[in-house]
């Protein structure tokens, strides 16, 4: 027997897979109009299959529809895969497609379109964890993929969600050409989203027009959508104040929040699971393996509570970010907020610093650490870590990085002590989560992988099965004493999450906050 | 020697200096810590150790530093500027799109500097104590000490936000794409006044002070009396004979800080995100996208060359002794 079961919340996703969007309430929308829309960066090109990020996933989930979809919170929502289950021994997920559906030219989406952008994604996406279980994809018709795992595997759901699993035409791409660099990521690209690309100029815009045969009848709302590329964030600022562009997402300079909160006609939100998919964690991390004081826990312990969390979050982010205990986001249904929190305590940090062994020097100094940063947006956490540790002996030294690849080249090659980072969780723990603490993950050259060189056989332990549990109950458990330990043992110290703000105008209805915010289809979006 | 003879060394020269720029922009960035493949992981927000092997291997980079510099060479000397590591876009297509976003700003920055700073350095010169004169000193030393991606922002704030006179940011208004031509022309201008302004106001402030002080010396040279001697109007002296004769320092100056503007493009384009090769260049250099960067110093050389071939000829035509070859 079959029966539906559907990871995160089973009863409620039941309830929303079996009527349609039917929490999809779209009172008052009205169609017609041209959204501006204003986006940070240029993208590599326009097919996330195949480019991972947030550049390349703005326009790409207009483009490309994927089998699921999530809009407002946690709760999977039928996209092209009209319904899905789950086998009892969760070794076996079926997907019914919508029947009807067309890609841009016309041409009809089958189940082996299903097969070929799972099979694409497997071999060229860079989160290898996505669909690692999956052992093969059968189409017994054109509306039906069923995936066969290796093991119970409930990441695949956010997996399948339009950031991660566009469903793209194998007429097209399954040409022989390497899908990295093909042609049509850029020009004449044929997805089955909301809207057809028009042009893509890079560095100035990139336009969207309504796709009228859009298998989610009478949508999208909006005639076109033209996303002008505005790198300044000054710059964006002003055309967000001005009206001259009605959106923009990922906005995370806190002055520049704090003035469009107060600008008129517009409204700066990040408010509930906002970007709780995207998930971006600020963080101190250690280097526990090196040759100094990072690689004993309490150093790190210590460390921990001479550093103000508060002030962090209050001071420098200016009250614009939330805390994060954890390295799960506190969006997420598995964050546990119940682990050591390292509130500011100097004596406690002084104490633990006498216990490990370093006693304060003639000078008051017991030792020395260096602090990398690796742009310009956590300066000012690197530069705060020098007074603040000061105070409990450490004699800190900053290490700037002229730019992203000078300091990834250090961090990677773990040639650091303490760093400030920022990690993303994309969707599951498993995607974003796990590779930072995993044992099998510390690989010396690759930037977010276990760079702290961090291992505990409890944690590598606690991860391999909540990934491969199915009971949302079990694996919450499962992740609660995972981030326990991991806050004990401190291989980071978690600080904040990422103020990620959707900035909108008020002519725009459905503005995009969910969990993944602009990184989702923009069918439902209308203007006043 | 004559001018096609001199032209013929300079260009030979500027082809040795180009090579040389070339090999040793080559060098300093395979020196530089991280690689494309860095970029490309940090992009997508992470990657594993096989996907950043495989752009490794797929852009060459895991052959050794001498090879792949010699293919590098191989193909640059066919003219052949590679693949955008980043873009995957032929390079020659990627500074082809942006080349003329670029020259538009520089050329009609240049212009908006000479022609007002020459106006001010004229009229601060016939009353060199006078209130205005005064003004422009304080101008200039405002324009040319204020950094320039400050001013940018301040002019964007005054005049996009404060009194929305010009558009904040780009170099099109995306709805007016099915306009007629001349609605376009005009709108293109109108995105470019701050820019071009910005970027202008540096070099006025050194244009108009040269200017100045030259005049004044011409002023007080022997063949101005004369020329007021023999009766010649206020305005013949000053025109035709003072100002003529000061340009020339004006103008050599302006060869030389053509390479300037151009860099000075960087930082403005980024502010106003003006579409051109300043753009691109910080991008592709933050991204190590190695064939890209070279690709733009080798045109950015080739338009500051250009430029300098373009002051000679402006030289000759208003100064006589040089038309000569004397010098």
């Amino acid at each position: 027997m079959i029966k539906r079961l559907l990871g995160a919340s089973s009863a409620l996703a039941i309830a929303l897979s079996l009527q349609a969007g039917a929490a999809l309430a779209d009172d008052g929308a009205k169609r017609g109009g041209t959204l501006i829309w204003a986006v940070q960066n240029t993208p590599r090109h326009l097919n996330p299959a195949v480019q991972s990020g947030i550049a390349t996933g703005e326009p790409g989930n207009q483009l490309f529809a994927a089998p699921l979809r999530y809009d407002e919170d946690w709760t999977p929502q039928p996209y092209l895969a009209e319904s899905w289950s789950t086998s009892d021994d969760g070794l076996t997920v079926t997907l019914n497609l919508v029947k009807g559906a067309k890609f841009h030219d016309g041409k009809p989406i089958t189940s082996s379109d299903v097969a070929f952008s799972i099979k694409t994604v497997q071999e060229n996406h860079p989160f290898k964890t996505m669909f690692a279980p999956v052992e093969s994809v059968e189409t017994p018709n054109d509306h039906t993929a069923v995936i066969k795992l290796s093991k119970p595997h409930p990441a695949l759901l956010l997996a399948m969600s339009s950031q991660l699993l566009p469903i793209i035409p194998e007429h097209v791409y399954g040409d022989g050409q390497d899908p990295k660099t093909h042609p049509a990521n850029s020009e004449g690209v044929v997805g089955s989203g909301p809207f057809k690309l028009v042009e893509f100029k890079r560095d100035q815009h990139i336009i969207l027009e309504r796709n009228d045969d859009f298998f989610i009848d009478g949508r999208p709302y909006l005639d076109k959508v033209v996303m002008r590329i505005i790198k300044d964030g000054s710059a964006r600022t002003i055309a967000l104040e001005t009206g001259e562009a009605h959106l923009s997402g990922f906005e995370q300079n806190p002055r520049d929040i704090n003035r469009l909160k107060k600008a008129s006609g517009v409204t700066a939100t990040s408010d509930g699971v906002a970007y709780a998919a995207i998930g971006p964690i600020a963080w101190l991390a250690f280097n526990t393996k090196a040759d100094g004081p990072t690689a004993d826990k309490k150093v790190r312990q210590a460390i921990a509570y001479a550093i103000d969390r508060d002030f962090v979050n209050k001071a420098i982010m200016l009250g614009t970010s939330t805390p994060a205990l954890t390295g799960i986001h506190p969006g997420s249904p598995f964050y546990e907020p119940n682990v050591e929190t390292y509130d500011l305590d100097l004596d406690k940090a002084n104490a633990l610093l006498d216990e490990a062994g370093y006693p304060r020097g003639a000078d008051g100094t017991r030792f020395k650490l260096t602090v990398d940063y690796g742009w310009a947006g956590i300066k000012a956490q690197a530069e705060y870590v020098k007074p603040q540790l000061k105070k409990v002996g450490i004699d800190v030294v900053i290490r700037s990085s002229p730019d992203f690849p000078t300091w990834a080249k250090r961090v990677g090659g773990h040639d650091f002590e303490m760093t400030w980072d920022v990690v993303f969780n994309w969707g599951d723990p498993v995607i974003g989560v796990h590779r930072t603490y995993q044992t099998s993950n510390i690989k010396k050259g690759v930037i977010w992988s276990n760079t702290q060189s961090y291992s505990n056989p409890r944690v590598d332990e606690l991860m391999e099965m909540a990934g491969s549990e199915a009971d949302p109950a079990k694996r919450k458990a499962l992740y609660s004493e995972f981030q326990k330990i991991i806050a004990e043992d401190v291989p980071v110290y978690h600080t904040y999450a990422l103020p990620y703000h959707t900035v909108y105008s008020d002519k725009v209805g459905n503005p995009p906050v969910g969990i993944w915010a602009t990184v989702s289809p923009l069918d439902r979006v209308y203007l006043k | 020697m004559s001018f096609l003879k001199q032209t013929a060394i300079r260009l030979a020269y500027a082809l040795a200096l180009l090579l040389a720029v070339v090999v040793l922009n080559f060098t300093l960035i395979h020196i530089a810590p991280g690689d494309i493949a860095d970029t490309i992981a940090g992009d997508m927000g992470g990657a594993t150790e096989e996907v950043m092997a495989r752009i490794r291997a797929d852009y060459g980079l895991d052959k050794p530093f001498i090879v792949q510099l010699g293919i590098y060479l191989g193909n640059v000397i066919r003219f052949d500027f590679g693949y955008s590591f980043f873009f995957n876009t032929p390079v020659t297509s990627l500074i082809a799109e942006r080349l003329p976003a670029t020259l538009l700003l520089v050329f009609t920055a240049q212009i908006f500097a000479l022609v007002i700073g020459v106006v001010l350095g004229v009229i601060s010169a016939r009353r060199p104590n006078g209130l205005f004169s005064h003004f422009v000193t304080l101008l200039a030393l405002f324009g040319f000490s204020a950094p320039v991606f400050w001013t940018g922002i301040m002019l964007l704030i005054g005049l996009s936000l404060m009194l929305p006179l010009f558009p904040v940011a780009g170099m099109t208004d995306v709805t007016l794409l099915d306009a007629p031509a001349w609605r376009r022309y005009l709108d293109v201008a109108h995105h470019l006044f701050l820019p071009a302004l910005t970027l202008a106001s540096i070099f006025l402030a050194l244009y108009s002070r040269l200017c100045r002080a030259s005049m004044l010396e011409a002023l007080g040279a022997d063949y101005i009396r004369t020329a007021r001697a023999k009766g010649l109007s206020e305005r013949d002296t000053v025109y035709r004979h003072a100002l003529k004769n000061s340009l020339g320092p004006v103008v050599t100056l302006a060869g030389l800080q053509f390479s300037a503007v151009v860099s000075g493009a960087v930082l403005v384009e980024t502010v106003f995100s003006w579409p051109g090769l300043g753009t691109l260049a910080l991008q592709s250099i933050l991204a190590r996208d190695t064939p890209t960067i070279l690709g733009i110093l080798f045109f950015s050389a080739l338009v500051v060359i250009v430029g300098n071939l373009l002051t000679d000829l402006v030289l000759r035509l208003i100064d006589p002794r040089i038309r000569g070859g004397g010098a």
